[in-house]
């Protein structure tokens, strides 16, 4: 059975002419900020948590109560910085909602501010997004001169900013204290916590970090009400959830679910199956997230059930592997990924990414010995619960998982010294040759040329 | 004044309880669970942890296990709680277990240079993978690997392969020296230390990042593949560089020194030092250096052994006491250590018979050494204000100084109290200097006229006033150039808002030198000639002084003596460690005293090296010891004294100051001391003088009132590496030295016509000149130029009148047609 979709903050998707404020107010856009206005900054936060909203960036912490946490009357500005740098693998739901109702997240922003007194927003966004910006820039412009932006907001004699910031597209910066690093103009690395940012945030200052989809739900919130978002889901995960269903199913694509619709129904909803493939494991939440056997595809999508099933809910990307796909390459692919992102701060993160890339390199390509699974066991141990961030926990997930459920898989590859998959490449990951590298830091500026033109002579015509 | 609350001294309520082990322990709260661990005498392995550094957790080797909490916690970025219970990797098999697989992550890109290692033998890495490593790694794949070594600076290298990115040396050049010398670059298993591309490196402090690397990573130019840890004989000592009285170990082997490092001492310099104390000893073995007596015959000078030396030192003695009384001067130059210094003053006056003694190079003002023995007094020999009472200053006045040129380390407590509670400092006088970047506030003034400034300090309802009234002791600290009358001042200052005061020398000796009256009309202690109380008390010692002393005017310091000498009032001019050709503030009336003693008297140089007036003007020149070569003592700005001992074996025919002295005395029919104890026990029992002298009363305005015309007023700033004798041979150190400029203000520069960055030539007294690279300082009082001292060919001392005002004018040079166009 397919699931239908319910479509609440995805509903002006398909509206022509949406992105400008004309037609987002004639279909409610910006009465959620007339509700604001109306309501006491704590009402407000009162009103998010009673809708039990979860933030939908990765964690899941409740947006309401994350809010409650913000330290008020410090004497210090209070910041509102809106997550919008989506990097996590399989997720892409709110570049989207940027692009197709821009709108949507400035209210939010708007609403955010009023509710966490507030007079300076950020939108850190993913510098890829290059129509996101633009969108962005647009609606901010038409919100400041239609006076929901600036110095009075629509009257209400307070005041309110919003900058975009385009980021320069680090997986990393996603998190949130390197983010903040990062929009104060420094590397982003993760930074220690505590202080929280709710107390020591943004430039010192009390500052709370929300993900795109939390912040736009929020006026939907006020207008509606927090039990008509709880018609949806569970208590526990009530509402409405974007999901980025990829891989191979007929129409991977951004859906819009009740929380609580089984994986299963997902799939059908997505079209089912590519021909001739069979769900063989998924990642239900990115690939950061433990994947899952085809025999789980019954969990309903909440956070407490795939909690339960040994994995996490994550963004809402949920990605679907058949039995075609060597799950080593996979797991290959992911782990290269969180290798090159790994910000280098700690040394489980950054030495054990380098090491298991090589490992699994090896193993997919057919130079794997048996010794390597207890390796790669051994490296995850190391790095899972001890890293500085939550990166390096999400490395070893994808190994530890598919360690899991498909060690037989492994101990083929490393049998028959070939992946049973078709051949596999080589790795080529640009070692640093010592005659490249630099001696000063102005020779390392050609290393950085180097390394990208190694990349785009490797086929990868994105590069600049 | 002393620090408050010492870490011990927290009351209950402070305390938190916690069990380690299972040993129950109480720490102050907010103490970091790896330091409550030390206080129970576990060292939890760690690698970017640092006492002095904020907390990073980058390494994630300080793994412990605390009861209740599901994960392992890393010790150094946690601070401890009520009830508490940890379990350290003695008793837990968690923390064990975590300890050693972050130790396996570490050497998956780490080389194996253990066997060529500067590190190796000391190094954390090394001794955890001993410990704690397995025999083998299960590492099968490619190390990353970088070229070898990488210059950060041409003093400290970079061997990125061995870095574990623990981020000290990057914390410690943000954090604590504040200079853009190294930052982390890249990402992932590539991230690395680096230069900024866009900022010229530049540190006074480099090889601090060099000691506090857990691993090899860093090395100094000067140690690379030269000793190992465990070959070299390692020595307690003194740094001699500068006032700050830096602790200092020194490491030797075959008697020669290898390396020097920053001793921790808490108290004064924590665990750091400057590039200069650390990297300068080269010198002792450089070909500069004096191996032997000499004198000079027909001309030149020849090797001459010692007696013969003092022989003709003390016939030139006897046949000027025949001319008459007081025909001797003696002058020092900042280097001798505190008992070489009591001994030249008793020399002088007991046995030579005068009080024409001086420890300054420089043209101090009259009022100087007089306030100074007020202060010493009054602090009854010991510390004044001191480094923890500046760290804890809420305000802290600077007037005259520019500590990270003169006193680096001082520079590092005031940004260490900029940084930790945003002291206000507030810099009195014609330009900013080094402070630029932590000041609070600035008052100008003119050069010189820093007295009345700071005199008004405290008055008014200005926010300045208002701050040094406020809650806690202010600092003052009073430098080498504030204007006559700027201690005195200062110290009014001081006692109108309960605050301390300092004057802050930048010698090694200056300290001491005041302290044992090595300066006209001073005697030990912070007692005065004039004074029959003090007299009295120094006879009890010493013996009679001649009566010839007794109500003469004191001659103005080194100015007089020169002046006199000049005149050829003066036959015999011993010099112990003064380069009065080069360093003296002006070198033209040097040149007429030493040419006309040389000429009709005699110039005894007592030094390390062959210095410019050595060669040129000593009749007899002798060596003597340096400090890493003796036993001593000698007393930083706050008045701390402290002993060094010998490290290396000197050149076998030196000796100590202190024993030249005694010798020649010898020689003249004196028997002075029979060793260090003699005069040690002495000082000691002279101590300073029960009860201060009054303070000196406010001096007439300072004698360097607006130069005449179109001339400016120069501030002669040193320069911490210049062209000092002390730094020869340490190439590699001099090349990271600032380079010199002439400091112009903007007003200035836009009437002259001056760029920054263009070549000017700067022609003071005598139509000396010297030619050097315009900096336009914003901050600085227009009317006025900052000049380096010793850092130019010829020394700015050559542009001084014979008063040691440097007053000059500035042309731009002429760029070349071709050049130009
Ligand atoms: C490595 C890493 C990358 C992350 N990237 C993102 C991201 O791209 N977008 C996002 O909203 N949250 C990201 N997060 C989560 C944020 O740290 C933070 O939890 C989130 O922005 C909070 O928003 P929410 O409360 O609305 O979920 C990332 C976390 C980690 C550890
Ligand atoms: S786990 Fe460590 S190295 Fe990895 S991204 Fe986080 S802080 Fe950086
Ligand atoms: S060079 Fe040394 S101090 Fe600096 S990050 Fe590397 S290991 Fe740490
Ligand atoms: S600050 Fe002064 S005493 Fe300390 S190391 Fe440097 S020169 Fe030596
Ligand atoms: S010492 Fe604690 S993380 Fe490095």
């Amino acid at each position: 059975m397919a699931a239908t979709e319910v479509k609440v903050l995805s509903a002006r998707y398909d509206v022509p002419g949406v992105d400008d404020l004309e037609v987002y107010e004639q279909h409610g856009g910006y009465a959620g900020l007339r509700r604001a206005l109306e309501m006491q900054p704590a009402y407000i936060i009162e009103v998010v948590k009673a809708s039990g909203l979860r933030g939908r960036g990765g964690a899941g912490f409740p947006t309401g109560l994350k809010w409650s946490f913000v330290a008020q009357g410090t004497g210090k500005p209070v910041y509102v910085v809106c997550n919008a740098d989506e990097g996590e693998p399989g997720t892409f739901k709110d570049r989207p909602l940027m692009e197709r109702d821009p709108h949507a997240l400035v209210e939010g922003m708007i609403v955010a501010g009023l509710a966490l007194n507030s007079e300076q927003g950020y939108i850190y966004l993913r510098g890829e997004f290059a129509h996101a910006s633009r969108q962005l820039a647009k609606a901010i412009r038409q919100a400041y001169a239609a006076g929901y932006l600036g110095e009075d907001v629509m009257g209400s004699g307070k005041r309110y900013h919003l900058t975009l910031h385009r980021a320069a597209g680090a997986y990393i910066c996603g998190e949130e204290t390197a983010l903040l690093d990062s929009l104060e103009g420094r590397r982003g690395q993760p930074r220690l916590r505590p202080p929280f940012p709710a107390v020591h945030g943004l430039y010192g200052c009390p500052t709370t970090v929300n993900n795109v989809e939390s912040i736009a739900m929020v006026p939907l919130l006020l207008v509606n009400g927090a039990e008509w978002f709880q018609q949806w889901g569970t208590e526990k995960s009530p509402g409405t959830k974007l999901i980025c269903i990829s891989g191979e199913v007929r129409n991977p694509g951004n859906y819009e679910v009740a929380m609580g619709t089984p994986i299963s129904e997902l799939i059908e909803l997505a079209g089912g199956m590519l021909d001739g493939r069979e769900l063989k494991f998924f990642c239900p939440g990115g690939s950061s997230t433990p994947m899952l056997p085809a025999s789980m595809a019954d969990t309903p999508y909440t956070f407490e059930d795939i909690a339960g099933a040994g994995s996490l809910l994550g963004t809402g990307a949920l990605m679907l592997f058949s039995d075609r796909t060597s799950v080593v390459s996979v797991v290959r692919r992911f782990t290269e990924f969180y290798e090159h992102e790994s910000c280098g701060k700690c040394t489980p993160c950054r030495e054990g990414g380098y090491w298991a890339s090589q490992v699994l390199a090896r193993i997919e390509t057919g130079t794997g010995v048996m010794d390597d699974l207890d390796t790669l066991e051994r490296i995850c141990g190391s790095v899972a619960g001890r890293s500085f961030c939550a990166l390096g926990d999400a490395l070893t997930s994808p190994i530890m998982s598919s360690l899991q459920y498909f060690r037989d898989e492994y101990v083929e590859h490393i049998r028959k010294g070939v992946s049973p998959f078709g051949v596999a490449p080589q790795r080529d990951v640009p070692m640093l040759d010592p005659a490249a590298v630099a001696a000063t830091a102005r020779e390392r500026a050609s290393l950085s040329a180097l390394l990208s033109a190694a990349t785009s002579a490797a086929g990868d015509g994105s590069g600049a | 004044m002393s620090a408050p609350a010492a870490p011990g001294a927290a009351s209950a309520e402070d305390l938190v309880t916690l069990t380690i082990d299972g040993e129950q322990v109480s720490v102050p709260k907010g103490t970091l669970i790896i330091r409550a661990a030390e206080m129970v005498g576990t060292i939890v392995p760690r690698f970017c942890d640092h006492p002095l550094l904020d907390p990073v957790g980058a390494c994630r080797q300080c793994v412990v296990e605390v009861e209740g909490q599901p994960k392992p916690v890393m010790s150094c970025t946690v601070p401890v709680a009520e009830d508490m219970v940890v379990r350290t990797h003695l008793t837990s098999a968690m923390a064990r277990r975590g300890q050693e697989g972050t130790l396996e992550l570490l050497l998956v890109n780490h080389p194996l240079d253990c066997p060529m290692c500067d590190k190796g033998g000391e190094c954390p890495l090394q001794d955890q993978a001993l410990a704690h490593g397995a025999n083998q790694s299960r590492f099968l794949d490619q190390k990353r690997k970088y070229e070898k070594p990488v210059a950060v600076s041409p003093q400290v290298l970079l061997d990125r392969e061995r870095c574990v990115l623990c981020a000290r040396c990057t914390r410690f050049s943000e954090q604590i020296s504040g200079d853009p010398f190294i930052e982390l670059f890249e990402r992932g298993a590539l991230e690395q230390v680096a230069i900024y591309e866009d900022e010229p490196y530049h540190s006074y402090f480099s090889g601090n990042t060099i000691q506090i690397c857990p691993v090899g990573a860093l090395t100094s130019t000067s140690y690379r593949f030269k000793a190992r840890s465990f070959d070299v004989v390692t020595t307690p000592s003194v740094c001699d560089g500068c006032s700050a009285g830096c602790g200092q170990t020194v490491q030797s082997r075959r008697g020669e020194v290898q390396r020097q490092l920053a001793r921790t001492n808490m108290d004064v310099n924590e665990a750091w030092n400057c590039d200069k104390g650390r990297f300068s000893f080269p010198h002792l073995t450089h070909a500069q250096r004096l191996t032997t007596p000499m004198e000079r015959v027909d001309g030149e000078l020849v090797p001459t052994t010692w007696s013969r030396a003092l022989a003709r030192v003390a016939d030139a003695v006897r046949a000027s006491q025949d001319v008459g009384p007081g025909r001797t001067a003696l002058v020092s130059g900042g280097r001798l250590a505190d008992e070489d210094a009591h001994v030249a003053a008793r020399l002088a006056r007991t046995v030579l018979g005068t009080d024409l003694v001086e420890h300054r190079t420089r043209f101090a003002p009259a009022d100087e050494a007089p306030a100074r023995a007020v202060l010493l007094a009054r602090a009854g020999g010991a510390p004044g204000l001191t480094y923890a009472d500046v760290e804890h200053a809420p305000v802290i006045v600077v007037a005259g100084l520019d500590p990270e040129e003169e006193v680096p380390v001082l520079h590092l407590r005031l940004r260490k109290a900029w940084r930790q509670h945003r002291a206000r400092i507030v810099v009195v006088g014609p330009h900013l200097g080094t402070l630029d970047g932590i000041a609070w506030r600035r008052v100008a003034t003119a050069p010189g006229a820093e007295p009345a400034a700071l005199a008004a300090l405290a008055y008014g309802d200005g926010e300045i006033a208002a701050a040094l009234r406020g809650d806690g002791a202010p600092a003052v600290l009073v430098g080498e150039r504030a204007g006559a009358g700027s201690l005195a001042a200062g110290t009014r200052l001081a006692e109108a808002v309960g605050g301390g005061v300092a004057f802050v020398p930048r010698r090694a000796g200056d300290a001491g030198g005041l302290a044992a009256g090595l300066a006209p009309g001073l005697l030990p202690g912070g007692r005065l000639l004039a004074d029959a109380a003090d007299r009295a008390e120094v006879e009890a010692a010493w013996g009679p002084l001649p009566a010839h002393l007794d109500g003469a005017a004191p001659v103005d310091g080194l100015r007089g003596i020169l002046a006199a000498a000049a005149d050829g009032a003066v036959d015999v001019l011993l010099l112990a460690g003064a380069d009065l050709a080069r360093d003296a503030q002006s070198a033209a009336l040097a040149e007429r005293a030493l040419a006309r003693v040389a000429g009709a008297g005699t110039v005894v140089v007592q030094d390390l090296a062959l210095t410019e007036t050595a060669a040129r003007y000593a009749d007899v020149v002798l060596p003597v010891t340096a400090t890493q070569e003796r036993d001593g003592a000698r007393t930083d700005w706050e008045g701390r004294a402290q002993r060094f001992r010998r490290a290396v074996d000197a050149p076998e025919l030196a000796q100590d100051d202190w024993e030249a002295f005694v010798q020649l005395a010898a020689v003249l029919g004196h028997r002075l001391y029979g060793s260090l104890d003699a005069i040690r026990a002495e000082q000691e029992q002279l101590g300073v003088r029960a009860a201060a002298h009054p303070l000196p009363e406010a001096a007439s305005a300072g004698s360097t009132g607006a130069p005449s015309g179109d001339a400016l007023l120069a501030v002669v700033r040193p320069l911490l590496l210049d062209g000092g004798t002390m730094l020869a041979g340490a190439d590699d150190l001099r090349a990271t030295a600032r380079a010199a400029t002439v400091g112009v203000s903007r007003a200035d520069a836009a009437r002259l016509g001056i760029v920054d960055g263009a070549d000017v030539t700067v022609t003071g007294a005598g139509g000396a000149t010297v030619t050097l690279p315009t900096a336009v300082l914003p901050d600085l009082v227009p009317g006025a130029v900052v000049l380096p001292r010793t850092s130019t060919e010829p020394p700015v001392t050559r542009l001084a009148d014979e008063d040691g005002v440097v007053a000059v004018t500035l042309a731009p040079v002429a760029v070349p047609a071709e050049v130009g166009a």
